[in-house]
């Protein structure tokens, strides 16, 4: 695992710059303060939180990688598995429930042929908690584009965006 | 009813969101005022405003940043809470979306206060957009001179980064925020000691709510009198709140501490009513965690003392209607199942008891309920925090009540459609317990 590749060339560059970019924003002896921003790097240039990756992190960041790992697995936007190309995140919670997103959910899981939950190469369609949008509710996320008072016509329509 | 408007008063305005538009309404000129005063002159000002905590909490401002220890030798922070994540809440992306130069005014402003030389924004992480404004936003800032090395050319040092969480709504919990902030994972510290003695790297830190901060330059601007007045007694100036669930016109509103949930629910300013032929039956009042009213209780003025003899809470102000025809017991399993899941796992009343309690309502709803899960289920609860609440629960941070008090008021008050479950073996409201717009259309 240790010689596995965590970057190309390009990412690693990226990756450099941006680590130290970061380690700039916290006290020297606080290096392991910039772990959520450095996963977030991470996650962005390689679409997931790779074990390699995740390596190269906790190095960089003078801790161990299990550090990197308790993180990576407490926050849920942090893939330690590589998810489908497009992570369709669905709030069902209350405030959306009362405004049609259970359905929503299920229109999506029958368009999609899949159920919330699975990761597919595709998709990765999920429910997930309450995403501050209640009062334009129902709502949903797709790769972490937010789209809301939503309705079965524009639902349709950004599906056949996803290709 | 008139209600002067305060945070949101520049929305809209063309170019607000840039450091040109916030500027041509008058941005920074509160700083620059701020900037002649004493650091305790500044805080005597917020002292008098009333201004109190919008995250939740409703902790008056001026108290708070006095708490931090004159003699300590530290570096001490701010950290600003953007984790909106509590069910039902949706204002402070509206803030960082709309007039983010407001908030890092504000920053500014209670940094010098504090005396304070770094800020750290803790935005939630699914904010990728209300992120996005607020770093332009802040670059804007620093190529202006305002932040940096020197604070508006003041010999004073001032850095603003905004950090992005990774999706836990237990990262809203003040100390869970800052182990977030330090690189780990959210898990919520025991007090005492308070963030104000030892926050963020052991150093004294303020952590305050968007919407809090962002009200500090209208307070420079037209006073702290005036802040106070706007509102009532012990709760200055005005509030946003979020309208959501079964009404005519969702949204986010500013109220006056005065504005009644009936005012909010009704008045053609704000909801427009319910859909015809439908009755509110229910209404969460501060964010799902906010103990449940029923119809008769809508007087309440959405001011944080008021509810008080309600047992119930002002909290970040996302107020969820339920009509007539929704299902009380699965409105409940889907709040408790929240909490379920977002319990960060380090007190076992919450870890077992969040899982517990939803099992025992998924039951109920499905019909498979029986008489003695009821009691059960109140017994779970009350052993994760005591009814009526008094914000001592069983477990180091607030999750573990804000979990257990629905339970207990939706039990309390809505009793009958629980025993009917049970007595039926079925949910009443069969394929459509989610009201008037329940269906997805």
């Amino acid at each position: 695992m240790s010689d596995a590749v965590a970057f190309t060339p390009e990412e690693q560059k990226k990756f450099d710059a941006g680590i130290s970019e970061l380690l700039g924003h916290y006290p020297p002896d606080r290096k392991r303060a910039a772990m959520l921003p450095a996963l977030r790097l991470l996650q962005e240039l390689r679409g997931w939180c790779t074990p390699e990756g995740m390596k190269a992190v906790a190095d960089k960041l003078e801790t161990t990688v299990e550090r990197a790992y308790e993180v990576a697995t407490f926050y849920v936007m942090f893939h330690t598995e590589k998810p489908g190309k497009y992570v369709i995140d669905v709030c069902t919670n209350l405030s959306c429930a009362l405004r049609g997103a259970e359905g929503m959910l299920k229109h999506l899981e029958v368009k999609l042929g899949t159920t919330a939950g699975t990761n597919g190469d595709k998709y990765f369609l999920r429910e997930t908690e309450c995403l501050a949008s209640c009062g334009t509710a129902p709502c949903l996320q797709i790769n972490e584009d937010h789209y809301e008072n939503l309705t079965k016509e524009k639902v349709d329509k950004l599906l056949e965006t996803l290709v | 009813m008139h209600v002067e408007k305060v945070v949101t008063r520049h929305w809209g305005k063309p170019g607000q969101p840039t450091l040109d538009g916030y500027r041509k309404n008058g941005g920074y000129e509160q700083l620059k005022k701020v900037l002649e005063l004493a650091p305790e002159a500044v805080q005597a000002e917020v002292k008098k405003s009333n201004l109190r905590g919008r995250g939740g909490a409703g902790f008056p401002t001026g108290l708070k940043w006095s708490f931090v220890p004159k003699d300590n030798p530290k570096p001490r922070y701010l950290a600003i809470n953007a984790d909106e994540s509590e069910p039902g809440t949706a204002k402070d992306r509206f803030i960082m979306e709309n007039d983010p130069h407001a908030l890092l005014e504000g920053v500014a402003i209670a940094c010098w206060a504090l005396n304070a030389h770094t800020c750290y924004i803790y935005a939630r992480g699914e904010f990728k957009h209300p992120s996005n404004v607020l770093d332009k936003a802040l670059a804007e800032a620093y190529a202006a001179g305002i932040f940096g090395k020197k604070l508006m050319g003041r010999d004073f040092e001032l850095n603003v980064y905004q950090v992005r969480g990774a999706g836990a709504y237990i990262c809203g919990e003040e100390t869970a925020m800052l182990e977030s902030l330090e690189g780990k994972k959210g898990w919520p510290r025991l007090k005492p000691p308070f963030p104000a003695v030892s926050g963020l790297f052991g150093c004294p830190t303020v952590v305050n709510n968007v919407e809090t901060i962002a009200t500090l330059p209208s307070i420079f601007e037209k006073g702290a009198d005036w802040f106070a007045k706007l509102g009532t007694d012990k709760s200055g100036g005005t509030r946003l709140v979020t309208l959501s669930g079964v009404c005519n016109r969702p949204g986010t509103y500013e109220v006056s501490m005065q504005t009644t949930l009936k005012d909010l629910i009704f008045d053609d300013q704000f909801g427009q009513g319910m859909p015809r032929g439908r009755t509110v039956k229910a209404v969460i009042p501060g964010g799902s965690s906010a103990p449940v009213l029923t119809a008769a209780e809508m007087g309440v003025a959405l001011e944080f003392e008021a509810f008080k003899p309600l047992n119930s809470m002002a909290g970040s102000g996302g107020i969820i209607v339920m009509d007539d025809t929704c299902c009380m017991v699965r409105c409940l399993w889907r709040v408790t199942r929240f909490y379920a899941e977002e319990s960060c796992g380090q007190c076992t009343p919450c870890r077992e008891g969040m899982p517990w309690m939803t099992r025992l309502l998924r039951k109920i709803e499905e019909g498979r309920g029986e008489p003695k899960d009821l009691e059960q289920l109140m017994q779970v609860a009350t052993s994760i925090a005591p009814w009526p609440p008094i914000g001592l629960g069983n477990t180091i941070c607030a999750l573990g009540d804000a979990g257990a008090l629905p339970v207990q008021s939706f039990v309390q008050k809505f009793k009958s459609e629980f025993v009917q479950h049970i007595a039926e073996h079925r949910c009443p409201y069969g394929e459509h317990p989610w009201g008037a717009f329940g269906e997805f259309q």
